[in-house]
């Protein structure tokens, strides 16, 4: 399997990665029996994402993808970041394996729940803004 | 620390020895001549080819004429699957256990298309195959059991003596892959009481794309190979004169000191183990002593095995994983799950085998360079505590 230069440089480097103390939106996707979970903490201010970090449990891709996505939207507006695709995460890495297609659309799922969470917080119903999230921690395992 | 190159991957492949090296080339661009063709520059390279068969017979407890050249393990696991079942005569069951090699697995559940069962037999949380299981599992119709000597992913070495008597009870034919095993731990296939063998010669430090089958004498199963009659009959295809003389000088200098050099290796094993284990939450998988020289495997929580891989390459070390984003599915190794492991656990495994050439400080450097490498990706696990240096129970 073959990674782009960009994807381990995001690997080896990640950008934004940590916590977010004052984050005032938190989305978390993914679960652990698929080997891949991401959180996206951000902090909006007028509707702008002044701060994000990031963590992630997962592959070299998913850690990537993660990296890519924070740097996407950091200083952007909610309406800019949620019209960030995988596919644009993909190609602002140079490309991921076909296998880990799925590490991108992870990515772009977490900023979308962290988006729903900033709404729901200010009790407003995410859907018609953000539309339903794919469902990706059905199995959530019992410890 | 200073940066290495350790290439710790040996239970994936090996690098050419030198005896191997050397013991090929006369046969590449010298005496290249077809070892069936009867003038005196042909005859050399089968004599070599002869000369070969009888240093592999000798390395196994076994006589020439029962040691048959393929291409690798995978053919000699085909070939005895598929060869027995086509012998059969009727009887259509055939018993593995659940953490065979794919080239197993797969040639056995293939032939359920033309009406055979197959059994997969549990293991022990050690990976071990119980001789009872065994037993209660073999029908009046099974035809073939097909368990691995040692394990490619946790090391575990199988009962294989026993297990073979189990089945020889009953009368039917046993196979071992002793991929992971032949050049690496004693092999001697009369004792071990098998009927057929598999071996890969890049294993052991031999070429790529050659390897070793051993068939009891008296037993004649179907051929898996068909063509110009060569092997005696048994496995057509001219012979990789080069590979086969490479395969059995490296196998000679494997088979030489082994005693002394596998207790030093495993007392590296065990000083990598304990180095590694001081991790919090990781955990040895494997038999703890019934096990490979020098294969460490641990499964480390809060991780994920690819990212641990990558992590360890940049620091020079190339290891592996049974994670499922090694393995380019969701879910994490077969053998991994069997041995009990839930999937959550099983994506941090890890797997160093290192060589035989191996230091203490090697062994250190690795040991540091797992701990350096887990610590950076547990700081961005959202599934671990690192104030408290523990798991995180996963809230969605």
């Amino acid at each position: 399997m073959l990674y782009s230069e960009k994807v381990m440089d995001h690997f080896a480097h990640p950008r934004n990665v940590g916590e977010l103390p004052d984050a005032n939106a938190v989305g978390t996707v993914g679960n652990p029996k698929c080997g891949d979970i991401m959180q996206m903490m951000l902090k909006i201010e007028n509707d702008v994402i002044v701060d994000v970090k990031f963590k992630t449990f997962g592959c070299g891709a998913a850690i990537a993808t993660s990296s890519m996505a924070t740097e996407l939207v950091k200083g952007a507006t909610i309406q800019e970041a949620l019209a960030l695709t995988n596919k644009a995460v993909m190609e602002a890495l140079d490309g991921l394996p076909a296998v880990k297609v799925h590490c991108s659309v992870l990515a772009e799922q977490a900023i979308r729940a962290a988006i729903s969470d900033y709404y729901r917080r200010q009790g407003i119903d995410p859907v018609p803004i953000v539309g339903e999230l794919e469902d990706h921690d059905e199995e959530v395992p019992e410890d | 620390m200073e940066k290495r190159r350790i290439y710790a991957d040996n239970a994936a492949t090996t690098k050419l020895g030198d005896a191997a090296f050397e013991a090929m080339l006369p046969w590449l661009r010298e005496d290249y001549g077809n070892p069936s063709s009867v003038y005196e520059a042909a005859r050399v390279s089968r004599r070599a080819i002869e000369a070969a068969r009888a240093d592999m017979a000798a390395a196994l407890g076994a006589k020439p004429n029962e040691i048959y050249f393929t291409s690798g393990g995978t053919e000699g696991d085909n070939w005895a699957i598929k060869g027995v079942a086509a012998s059969a005569k009727g009887k259509k069951h055939i018993i593995i256990s659940a953490i065979e090699h794919h080239a197993v697995s797969e040639s056995a559940h293939a032939l359920e298309r033309y009406g055979f069962e197959v059994t997969e037999l549990g293991v022990d949380k050690y990976g071990l195959v119980s001789p009872d299981d065994l037993r209660s599992a073999i029908r009046d119709d099974t035809c073939l059991v097909s368990i691995m000597l040692a394990n490619n992913e946790i090391g575990t070495i199988e009962p294989i003596k026993e297990l073979a008597a189990v089945a020889h009870e009953r009368g039917v034919l046993f196979h071992t892959d002793a991929v992971q095993a032949v050049g690496h731990i004693p092999i001697d296939v009369k004792e071990l009481g098998v009927d057929m063998l598999s071996l890969s010669a890049h294993k052991f430090h031999g070429p790529k794309g050659c390897g070793a089958f051993y068939l009891r004498t008296g037993l004649r199963i179907v051929n898996l190979i068909d063509g110009g009659g060569h092997e005696r009959g048994r496995r057509s295809g001219t012979e990789n004169v080069a590979s086969i003389c490479g395969m059995t000088a490296a196998l000679k200098q494997q088979t030489e000191g082994m005693e002394e050099r596998n207790k030093r290796l495993s007392a590296l094993r065990d000083r990598l183990y304990s180095q590694i284990l001081e991790l919090p939450y990781s955990q040895p998988t494997g038999h703890p002593t019934d096990r490979l020289p020098s294969c460490v495997s641990v499964v480390i929580n809060g991780i994920e095995g690819e990212g641990m891989i990558l992590g360890l390459d940049e620091l020079g070390i190339q290891a592996s994983s049974g994670s499922a984003c090694t393995s380019g599915s969701l879910d994490p190794s077969h053998v991994l799950l069997a041995i009990g492991l839930k999937h959550e656990i099983a994506h941090g495994s890890l797997r160093i085998t290192f060589g035989e050439d191996a230091t203490e400080e090697d062994i250190d450097y690795i040991a540091n360079s797992v701990k350096q490498v887990v610590g950076r990706l547990r700081a961005m696990s959202p599934v671990w505590d690192s104030i408290n240096n523990k798991p995180l129970k996963f809230k969605a």
